[in-house]
C-alpha cells in the first residue's frame, strides 16, 4: 500500500458498528486497498449504501458518503453518477439489500451497464436484524426465520448479474483478502457496471446457529470451500455442490451508459439546430 | 431558446415540465403512470436539449431515489408519478426531508385506493402528501388551478424546495393535468430563481448539518465531488452528518427540521381569495375544484347572495390565518373536495367553531360542477 490505510479512514468514527469476529471489515480493507492501488483522488470518490451492517461501512470512510434506504443505494447512485459521470462511484450493501429489497435495482443497473462498481458483502445472513435469512442463505441452514432448515435454494449472483449485463463479474472472500482486493480494483477500473460478491462471516447471526462456532472456523470454512474457476473446471458437479468459485468469473465489453447518454445530447442538439 | 414572453397552447403535464425547466430543474426519473405520463414524455424531449438527464427507472421507488442522489451533486430535481407510485414513493420522501435534499415530487392525483380510476381526478392524495411517509417530518404541498399557473407555481416548488431544504409535493389533479390552456410564458430573466444555499467555509471547517452556519435553519449545502467530503444518513445525525441517539440531539434536529414549516409558513402561503370582504358565504377550494368555485360564486353573486372564494395554492403548511379570518365575518364556509372530505377538517379547525362549515363531497371520479356548489350556496 502507498498510503497507510487510515488515509482513507474517518478514523474519529471509529469504534465501528461490526461484532466481534464480522468479515466486514476485511472486505472493507480489501476496497480501500483497491482504492489505494488505482490511486484515486479521495475527492472524486462518491461511496453509497444501503441498510444494513455492511452498509453502515460508509460511514467510516472519508470520501463524499451516502447511507441511503433499504435496497436502493444503486437507484441513488445513478442519480449520481448521471449526474456527476467523473466521479468514481461505489456501491457497497449486504447480500440481503442487494439481492433481496434492491434485486430490481441490482439487475437494471447491470442491464443499463452504467459504471457503477458494487461490492456485496455476502454474509449469507441479515446481520443487522439479528439473523433471518437472506436470498443468499444455503438450503438446510438455520435462521431465526429458518428455525427448522431454510428450503429455498441461494441464488448465483454473479451469474444473475452477468445475464442481466455487467461488464464484470466476480467473486472473492474475506480468507483471500489480497485476491479479493485485486479483482476490486479491476471493477472499479471497469467502464461499465462492475460487480463483486465478496463472500464475509457472520459469527454472530450465521456462524453460531450452524456449527462454526467463533469467526476462525468461519475462516476456515471460506479456506476449504473456496476453489478457483481453473479448479472448479476440474471438479464434478456433486464435488462442485458445497464449494464457490472465486476470481474473475465473466467479462465483457458493452457500451456504458453515461457516455451512451451522449448520444442523446448529441441527438437533442441536432434537433434544436434544425429547428432554429 | 425563447427570449420574450410568448404565450402558448399548453397542456397541464406540458406545462409542468416546462415550468420545471425554467426553475432550473435538470434531473428527472420517473416511471410512466396515468394522468401523468406527459410530463415525463415532455422531459425525455426537452432535457437533454438544456444539458439535463432524464431516465425511466425500474420502478418509482428508484425514481425518488436516483432524484434525491441527482440532488445531492447539485442539480436541481424532480420525479413525476400518481397514486400508486405516489405510495411507493413515501420511504424516500422521508429521506429527503431527514437529510435535507432538496428535490420536487410531482403528483398528479387520480381516483384511489390501489388502482382505483387510472384516468379519472380526484383530490384524495392530500392527507397522504402531508403525512405519507413515517415520521415527523417538513414537507410543503402546492396545488396549482390552472396550467397557467401550473407553469408559475412548480417555480415557486423549487424555490421552496431549494431555499428550505425540503422535498415539495406538487399535487396537480387528473383534469389540471390533462386540460389546455393558455399559458403566458414569462421571460426566462423576469423569473424568480432561488438556489440553495452553499457553504463559505475551507472543506475542513465544513460541518454538513450546522444550521448556525447558515439562518439558524437550513444549513448551507456542498455539492457531492466538490472536495467537502461529507456523510449523508437517513438515520438522526449531529450537525456533523454522522448518526447519534443522544436524546437531546435527535429532539434538536426533529424539532429543527419540524421548524422549516413555521419558518417559511409566509414565504410557502398563495391563497388568492375573490370577493371575500363582504361575503356571507365563502367557499374554500382548491385545484380544479377551485375553478367550479369561481364560477359558482360569480352565479350566486348575480342571484344576489354574498358569496366569495378562498382558493388555496398551498394546502401545507394549511392557510390557518386565512381561514380563521374569514370565520370570523362569514355565516359560513363550504369546502368542496373530490374525496370524502379531507381538507375540511381542517378548515374546521383553523374556523375554531366561529362558523358553520360545510362539507361537499363528490367521489364518482367526475369533477364538481359549478352547480353542485352554487346550489349548496343557495341552500346554507
Ligand atoms: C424498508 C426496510 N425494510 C426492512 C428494514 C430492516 N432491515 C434493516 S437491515 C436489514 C437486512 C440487512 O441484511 P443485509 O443486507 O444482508 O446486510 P448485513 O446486515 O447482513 O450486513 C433489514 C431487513 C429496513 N431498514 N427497511
Amino acid at each position: 500500500m502507498a498510503k497507510p490505510i487510515t488515509y482513507y479512514l474517518r478514523t474519529d468514527k471509529m469504534p465501528h458498528i461490526w461484532c466481534e469476529g464480522c468479515g466486514h471489515g476485511i472486505v472493507l480493507g480489501a476496497v480501500l486497498r483497491a482504492i489505494d492501488s488505482l490511486d484515486l483522488d479521495k475527492d472524486n470518490v462518491c461511496v453509497v449504501s444501503g441498510i444494513g451492517c455492511a452498509s453502515r461501512a460508509p460511514g467510516y470512510l472519508d470520501f463524499d458518503t451516502l447511507h441511503t434506504t433499504h435496497g436502493r443505494a444503486l437507484a441513488f447512485a445513478t442519480g449520481i453518477k448521471m449526474m456527476k459521470p467523473g466521479l468514481d462511484v461505489i456501491v457497497l450493501a449486504g447480500d440481503g439489500d442487494l439481492a433481496a429489497i434492491g434485486g430490481n435495482h441490482l439487475i437494471h443497473a447491470a442491464r443499463r451497464n452504467i459504471n457503477i462498481t458494487t461490492i456485496c458483502f455476502n454474509n449469507s445472513i441479515y446481520g443487522m436484524t439479528s439473523g433471518q435469512y437472506s436470498p443468499m442463505t444455503p438450503t438446510g441452514k438455520i435462521a431465526t426465520t429458518a428455525p427448522y432448515g431454510h428450503i429455498e435454494e441461494p441464488f448465483d449472483l454473479c451469474e444473475l448479474v452477468f445475464a442481466a449485463g455487467a461488464s464484470l463479474v466476480g467473486r472473492g472472500a474475506a480468507y483471500h483478502s489480497g485476491p479479493l482486493s485485486r479483482l476490486i480494483a479491476k471493477a472499479i477500473a471497469t467502464d461499465g457496471f462492475a460487480f463483486v460478491e465478496a463472500v464475509s462471516q457472520c459469527p454472530t447471526y450465521f456462524g453460531r446457529r450452524n456449527k462454526m462456532k467463533n469467526a476462525l472456523a468461519m475462516l476456515d470454512w471460506q479456506k476449504e470451500h473456496a476453489v478457483t474457476k481453473k479448479a472448479a473446471s476440474r471438479l464434478s458437479p456433486e464435488e462442485l455442490a458445497d464449494k464457490f468459485v472465486i476470481g474473475e468469473l465473466g467479462t465483457r465489453t458493452r457500451p456504458e451508459y453515461t457516455k451512451r447518454y451522449e448520444s442523446i445530447i448529441a441527438a437533442a442538439a441536432k434537433e434544436t439546430d434544425e429547428n432554429v | 431558446m425563447r427570449s420574450e414572453t410568448s404565450i402558448r397552447l399548453m397542456q397541464g403535464n406540458e406545462a409542468c415540465a416546462e415550468g420545471a425547466v425554467a426553475a432550473g430543474m435538470r434531473f428527472f426519473a420517473g416511471y410512466p403512470i396515468t394522468p401523468s405520463t406527459e410530463i415525463a414524455e415532455h422531459l425525455a424531449a426537452i432535457l437533454p436539449k438544456v444539458g439535463g438527464k432524464f431516465i425511466q427507472m425500474e420502478d418509482e421507488i428508484a425514481s425518488i431515489s436516483a432524484v434525491i442522489g441527482a440532488s445531492l451533486t447539485g442539480a436541481k430535481s424532480m420525479t413525476a408519478t400518481s397514486g400508486p407510485g405516489f405510495s411507493l414513493k413515501q420511504e424516500s420522501i422521508g429521506f429527503a426531508a431527514i437529510a435535507e435534499v432538496p428535490c420536487v415530487i410531482v403528483n398528479v392525483m387520480r381516483v384511489g385506493p390501489s388502482t382505483g380510476v387510472p384516468t379519472a381526478p380526484s383530490q384524495a392524495d392530500v392527507m397522504q402528501a402531508r403525512w405519507g411517509t413515517h415520521g415527523d417530518h417538513p414537507v410543503v404541498v402546492l396545488c396549482p388551478t390552472s396550467v397557467a399557473e401550473t407553469y408559475t407555481l412548480i417555480v415557486e416548488a423549487f424555490n421552496i424546495s431549494e431555499r428550505w431544504r425540503i422535498p415539495v409535493i406538487f399535487l396537480m389533479d387528473e383534469v389540471v393535468g390533462h386540460m389546455r390552456e393558455k399559458v403566458e410564458i414569462p421571460d426566462s430573466g423576469k423569473l424568480k430563481i432561488v438556489n440553495r444555499a452553499y457553504p463559505d467555509c475551507e472543506p475542513e471547517d465544513y460541518l454538513p448539518f450546522d444550521a448556525d452556519a447558515g439562518d439558524g435553519v437550513v444549513p448551507p449545502m456542498a455539492d457531492f465531488g466538490t472536495g467537502y467530503r461529507f456523510h449523508v444518513t437517513g438515520l438522526t445525525h449531529d450537525r456533523t452528518g454522522f448518526p447519534t441517539t443522544k436524546r437531546p440531539e435527535v429532539d434538536a434536529l426533529i424539532r429543527r427540521l419540524d421548524s422549516k414549516i413555521d419558518k417559511a409558513r409566509q414565504e410557502v402561503t398563495f391563497v388568492d381569495e375573490v370577493l371575500t370582504d363582504d361575503a356571507d358565504i365563502v367557499v374554500f377550494a382548491y385545484g380544479i375544484t377551485a375553478r367550479a368555485g369561481a364560477k359558482a360564486v360569480r352565479d350566486a353573486r348575480a342571484s344576489g347572495i354574498a358569496a366569495g372564494l378562498l382558493k388555496a395554492k398551498t394546502l401545507w403548511p394549511f392557510p390557518d390565518e386565512y381561514v380563521e379570518r374569514i370565520a370570523q365575518k362569514a355565516r359560513a364556509i363550504v369546502v368542496p373536495e373530490m374525496n370524502m372530505g379531507q381538507l375540511v377538517h381542517e378548515v374546521e379547525r383553523a374556523s375554531k367553531g366561529k362558523t358553520k362549515v360545510i362539507s361537499l363531497t363528490r367521489v364518482d371520479a367526475e369533477p364538481i360542477s359549478p352547480s353542485e356548489i352554487l346550489s349548496v350556496l343557495k341552500e346554507v
